[in-house]
């Protein structure tokens, strides 16, 4: 709201000034701008931890046997990959970034509810991530019982899997309370004219999201407890010998785990969703149909979980039960690649990087998403469970899915963010070769998987060989078009040419803010059109 | 350029706040969820255990706890209504009392724990381990679910007490008592869980 | 904002009604529970809970004078967590 008297002079939320300077003018903010960079930093910083992680592993399988690390190592390094890539990059990425950002510029609002919330969720992202990383490095070893904690042996192994459950309760008490701030948010931050069904499809699936993030995460933050009473205590929860039941743990942990994937997922959905219209210069088809079916797969999502469990003795009843919810929740995902494509059909089509991480997202999400069905069946499902077919599948939907929606993201976004623009062609070219790195890595798994290679094993039979060399190189290739991305977009950011208010020809309420935005977003009451996309 | 310092708005949303306290309130449900969840499945495998267990536990003192936390829910409840109609002293009055009421309850669970404890009944003790199994799980959650409870008592407490300096100094009034709504709200969460804790462990037949 | 001026103030003598009616079911908890009823003894007691979180809900809450929106909400969580309940114990019954 202007003050009154003429307008509002333009300052960047980079340059506002406030009681401090330098760094501690960032970590004293409540700027919903300035959070999202210093989410940015953090998760972009522990995703390459978990790319060189993962490229270890890679070098580990170019051959059987011990390669370059005994097995106890390699299982600490599978561990800490997953820890790290699940809870400190993909639940937060989206949300904590891109969230952070735009959720209140595109419902025009100023802030999300509770600013002082905000940066609170910020330090305990820092509190466990630093707590995770600490795991690695005390005397007891670094944690071996994969990012799932299954016990008994979780509650049996000598090494460090208190500080671990520890900081994954932190980091999803984080999690918790950024849902908390956008569902209050989503209800009493947006400008007048903007009603829940004039909102973008990125604060729909923000919404959905938050949902997600504040009923399913306290579920794994008991259960964590828990493991670690049964740790401390011999609570016997999961130990037969006691009378418990591990499978009991495998419920409660995917009670949780599960709904976590579409925390990952939703928000890339929303991303793609707003990034299609813009390079079709189309409104998007299907709003309401995509916008419910956020909310149908954050819902039926909870009722799913058990198809993690099918081999783990589960009873017959509980197994067709599982598998039977698991195609119902497929139907609204599919809902919205029908509609992407719909939305280009006829499209006046404009292939800029953000759009050709959009259409590799969608290709990537489809091959993630069909063999999801094939795991999402019991009797197939015997055949692949805790083989490389899993590994494959999960990366193909998260790294290929919600990684790829982040790339996307970033290349839509920063020009508004940091007022300046990147090499377009670099930025495609590094798409490119990631795409063509991203499949000899993956797809390989899923053959290898069928024919018996397991997960989680550093070791395998030598006719894997071919095949893991072959995905082994994939890796590297992958590895070289991230860096060869990064180094563009930073360069971009940092020195690049200055980016106008709306260099896609987007619709949305961001683009009609300068680059970058100032400090409370809309120096003027912003004006709402009661469609989101509309584009002559 | 002329500079341009930062004053964060006093941004004032009540029914935000207050909205907020309801989801947080939701965390909580689903937190001790779990640990409900976990007692179903292992009272419908050892019914018979945990029945006998459960004689351990003394009714009257769940009963005299019960009607505490339910006698305090109403007293904070009428601490709001009496900042709402301004009667600064009934609402510090109330606020003592649900305080009073939280502390009998929270005397009673020592009381509860320590005679467990006198006995060797404890989390990990040699007595638990010569139990049977289903006695060993009732036990278990006995503990972990009346001592997460008794915890959220004391942050309760800690939160009631912030509320009733509050009003003592003005600082809640009729204008503005968000602060002691969502206060109260989370006391009766608390009375909430222990509305389903008492039958479920005391009373179990 | 602050539009504190139509609230709904709850009063003392409804409280004070309410808390008499849980304290009842309270009894009445603890007398069906030394019937030895069995089974229904369990059914009956989460009943008589459900029936009293109502009533905290609704009076000491203020749930029954809040809007739509909030009483969709906590109705829904409540049905999410049974519907969690239940689903786990399709494994346990049929085991």
């Amino acid at each position: 709201m202007s003050n009154g008297v003429g307008k509002v002079e333009y300052v960047s939320y980079f340059d506002t000034k406030s009681k401090y300077t330098g760094i501690m003018s960032w970590l004293t903010t409540m700027d919903h701008k300035r959070i999202s960079l210093m989410y940015m930093y953090c998760i972009s910083a522990f995703f390459l931890v978990g790319v060189v992680l993962g490229l270890l592993m890679k070098v580990e399988h170019l051959a059987p046997g011990e390669t370059i690390m005994k097995a106890q190592t390699y299982n600490g390094v599978f561990t800490v990959h997953g820890i790290i890539m699940i809870f400190m990059v993909v639940i937060p990425g989206l949300s904590a970034v891109f969230g952070n950002f735009f959720l209140p510029i595109l419902i025009g609002g100023k802030d999300v509810s509770f600013p002082k919330l905000n940066l609170f969720s910020w330090y305990l992202y820092v509190t466990g991530s630093i707590l995770a990383v600490a795991s690695q490095f005390l005397k007891a070893g670094p944690p071996d019982t994969g990012w799932t904690f299954y016990a008994p042996y979780s509650a049996n192994t000598g090494t460090s899997v208190i500080i671990a459950t520890t900081a994954a309760f932190i980091l999803g008490f984080s999690s918790i309370l950024t849902g908390l701030n956008f569902i209050v948010t989503v209800h009493r931050m947006r400008a007048p004219g903007m009603k829940l069904f004039s909102m973008p499809l990125f604060p729909w699936s923000l919404y959905a999201t938050a949902w997600i993030q504040l009923l399913a995460t306290p579920v794994v933050g008991i259960t964590l407890v828990m493991l670690i009473a049964e740790r401390l205590f011999k609570i016997g929860f999961f130990d037969p010998a006691l009378g418990g039941d591990p499978i009991l743990f495998q419920h409660l942990f995917w009670i949780y785990s599960h709904p976590a994937v579409y925390v990952m997922i939703l928000p890339a959905m929303g991303v793609i969703s707003e990034i299609i219209p813009t390079f079709c210069q189309r409104k998007i088809y299907g709003y309401k149909a995509i916008a419910m079916s956020s909310l149908a797969i954050a819902g039926v999502g909870f009722l799913v979980w058990g198809h993690h469990m099918y081999t783990s003795g589960m009873s017959e009843n509980a197994r067709w039960f599982f598998s039977l919810l698991t195609f119902v929740v497929a139907v609204p995902s599919a809902i919205k690649v029908f509609n992407w494509i719909l939305t280009m059909y006829k499209g006046s089509i404009d292939i800029k990087p953000p759009f050709v991480y959009a259409v590799i997202f969608i290709f990537l999400f489809i091959i993630g998403g069909t063999t999801g069905l094939l795991l999402g069946s019991v009797a197939t499902n015997v055949q692949v469970h805790d083989t490389a077919f899993v590994v494959a599948h999960f990366h193909y939907i998260i790294f290929g899915g919600m990684g790829f929606a982040f790339f996307a993201a970033i290349h839509y976004w920063l020009p508004k963010m940091y007022g300046r623009m990147y090499n377009l062609k670099r930025a495609n070219w590094a798409a490119g070769i990631m795409f063509v790195g991203f499949n000899i890595l993956y797809f390989p798994q899923f053959i290898i998987g069928i024919q018996g290679m397991p997960r989680r094993y550093f070791d395998y039979p030598v006719e894997f060989q071919p095949a893991q060399i072959f995905s082994s190189i994939g890796g590297f290739i992958l590895a070289t078009g991230l860096i060869i991305m990064i180094a563009n977009l930073v360069k971009g950011a940092r020195k690049g040419e200055l980016a106008p208010n709306n260099p896609w020809g987007g619709s949305t309420l961001e683009w009609t803010l300068p680059s970058p935005p100032s400090l409370l977003n809309f120096d003027e009451e912003p004006v709402i059109n009661e469609n989101p996309y509309d584009y002559k | 350029m002329s500079e341009h310092v930062v004053h964060h708005e006093e941004h004032r949303d009540d029914a935000g706040a207050k909205l907020g306290m309801w989801l947080f309130i939701f965390t909580e449900l689903l937190l001790f969820g779990g640990l409900f969840l976990v007692y179903s499945v292992y009272r419908l495998q050892y019914h018979d255990n945990f029945h006998e267990a459960s004689l351990e536990l003394s009714v009257t003192i769940g009963a005299i706890n019960t009607i505490a936390l339910l006698f305090s829910s109403m007293t904070i409840a009428m601490a709001l209504s009496a900042v709402q109609k301004e009667n600064k002293k009934l609402a510090l009055i109330m606020i003592g009392i649900t305080l009073l009421m939280a502390a009998v309850f929270l005397f009673n669970k020592y009381i509860e724990w320590g005679a467990k404890f006198h006995h060797g009944l404890y989390p990990g003790s040699e007595l638990m381990t010569l139990l049977e199994r289903g006695h060993i799980l009732y036990f278990s959650l006995y503990f972990f679910m009346t001592g997460l409870h008794a915890l959220h008592i004391i942050i309760g407490m800690i939160l009631l007490t912030i509320c009733m300096v509050k009003v003592k100094t003005n600082k809640i009034n009729k204008e503005r008592f968000v602060l002691l709504e969502n206060g109260a709200l989370y006391w009766h969460l608390v009375d909430l869980i222990w509305i389903f804790l008492f039958p479920l462990l005391y009373l179990i037949s | 904002m602050s539009d504190n001026h139509d609230i709904h103030i709850t009063e003392y003598s409804v409280l004070v009604k309410i808390v008499t009616l849980l304290m009842f079911f309270t009894l009445m908890t603890i007398t069906v529970a030394n019937l030895e009823l069995g089974p229904l003894t369990l059914t009956i007691a989460l009943l008589i809970a459900g029936v009293k979180s109502y009533f905290v809900l609704s009076y000491f809450m203020h749930l029954k004078h809040e809007g739509p929106l909030l009483k969709i909400l906590v109705g829904s969580v409540f049905i999410l967590f049974i519907s969690i309940v239940l689903i786990t114990l399709i494994d346990y019954f049929y085991r």
